[in-house]
């Protein structure tokens, strides 16, 4: 779909979420750690959220959301993330999207 | 203990004084601690040290023993059949009936004897719609009364096997059965979850000392390389390194979901808080939907949380040679095999009666 294409290449981390989902707000918080500010897209506030919904899951999601891209690729949801920062694969993965800290 | 975090709350004797550093102590010193209860019982000469030297002795026997659910299980089903064809249905109703009643009082025995939480016939946390009982919850606990008899026989084959200096290719094959039985558990908890995640994430399956430590349902992941440290050294610097680092994600994780269990709860105020009148409120629908979806997300948060756990045992035994891991898994299961002890001491110890 082609606004999931879009939103999803934005720079950096890209986090599809909904208000209402507290394991996408974990998933935040992690990366916020990270020193990453990731951007989140509330799917449930944009008018096409059951569109973008199929999409995702046409992607290889298991849950719509959280689902998270980082440059334009698709990492997975909160099992992928958690698995791969317990691994060291994660903090390589976003540090050309770690915020400056000076 | 070795403290690789200093916001560790569980900081108590160093397991160097415990004697627990190699070699490993055996389950015997703790048996003896057992025996000097009940003897100075015993002494005690009180009318009330009666039942608590009952109480404290069976405690000591139930877990030494290897609780054998299946014999007891056998020796119930073992009784003498009918041979009367006419009465022989009825009969073998009833005997059915009674089999069923005496499975239930033997596992509430044993549950009562690990330290367990045991259900009396005023709490209906079990019971479903109509009293039906929640199935799912009564397999879950069943099935974990053997996990935990399972744990036991692999902890003590890892202790055998680093006593007797085998090959490292057997006892790679016994740290992976190992993990493999830990991942048994996640998995059966995913299963009590979707039954009922109250009662999973309440802990109400495991011993007092547990919950103590508890963090959603289980143990803290990052905590279990606090336990694990003193016993896998010395570590390379690239080890050290790694190990560092796996404790700093698996605090970070924890954190993650922490806040987000938090964001829940938060949620679930909001939902059921609103609009509270004087005159009740005809549409109370929508803030119970709300409130309900609310509580669907539980079940992923405990499910994320055994992630958690699963992937810092998988992680810490990649970072570790064969014989290292071997070490910590053995440490892991003698210290929680203590904690749980140690609930079951504290049950049965002297107290004062008035």
């Amino acid at each position: 779909m082609d606004k999931v294409v879009r939103i999803s290449s934005e720079k950096g981390v890209v986090i599809f979420s909904k208000s209402s989902c507290c394991m996408s707000y974990a998933v935040q918080v992690l990366f916020q750690d990270l020193g990453v500010h990731p951007t989140v897209h509330e799917i449930d506030k944009d008018p096409d959220c059951r569109e973008i919904e199929k999409a995702l899951m046409r992607l290889g999601c298991s849950t719509p959301v959280p689902a998270i891209f980082v440059g334009g690729k698709l990492v997975g949801s909160t099992n992928e993330v958690m698995s791969m920062h317990l691994s060291g694969t994660l903090v390589p993965l976003v540090k050309p999207f770690q915020a400056n800290l000076c | 203990m070795e403290m690789m975090s200093s916001s560790s709350s569980t900081q108590a004797v160093s397991f160097r004084d415990m004697g627990m550093y190699e070699p490993f102590q055996q389950l015997s010193g703790w048996e003896n601690a057992f025996n000097t209860i009940t003897t100075s019982n015993q002494n005690n000469n009180q009318s009330s040290s009666t039942v608590l030297e009952v109480d404290a002795r069976a405690e000591a026997v139930a877990i030494y023993a290897q609780a054998n659910y299946t014999s007891l299980y056998n020796s119930v089903e073992a009784e003498p059949s009918s041979n009367n064809d006419q009465d022989e249905d009825q009969i073998n109703d009833k005997m059915k009936r009674r089999l069923a009643q005496n499975r239930e009082a033997a596992r509430k025995s044993r549950l009562r004897k690990k330290g367990l939480c045991v259900r009396n016939s005023s709490d209906t946390s079990y019971l479903g719609p109509a009293g039906t009982m929640n199935t799912g919850i009564a397999a879950f606990e069943m099935e974990y009364t053997h996990w935990l008899e399972e744990q036991n026989k692999r902890v003590s084959e890892v202790r055998t096997a680093l006593q007797a200096h085998i090959s490292d290719i057997e006892l790679r094959m016994l740290v992976d059965t190992c993990l493999k039985h830990y991942g048994n558990l996640f998995r059966m908890k995913a299963d009590a979850a979707k039954a009922d995640v109250f009662f999973l994430i309440s802990g109400m399956w495991r011993t007092s000392t547990e919950r103590f430590f508890q963090w959603i349902g289980g143990f803290r992941p990052s905590e279990l390389l606090n336990v694990v440290m003193p016993y896998v050294e010395p570590l390379t610097d690239q080890q050290l390194l790694e190990v560092r680092n796996l404790q700093q994600s698996s605090q970070q994780a924890e954190e993650a979901l922490s806040q987000g269990l938090d964001k829940l709860q938060q949620g679930l105020v909001e939902s059921i808080a609103v609009q509270i009148r004087v005159v009740e409120s005809v549409n109370q629908g929508a803030q119970m939907a709300s409130a309900m979806e609310n509580l669907q997300a539980l079940e992923t948060f405990a499910n994320q949380a055994d992630h958690l756990r699963q992937q810092t045992l998988q992680q810490m035994s990649k970072i570790l040679t064969t014989r290292q891991a071997a070490r910590g898994l053995l440490a892991l299961g003698e210290y929680f095999h203590r904690l749980r002890a140690l609930s079951s001491l504290w049950a049965a110890r002297p107290r004062e009666h008035t």
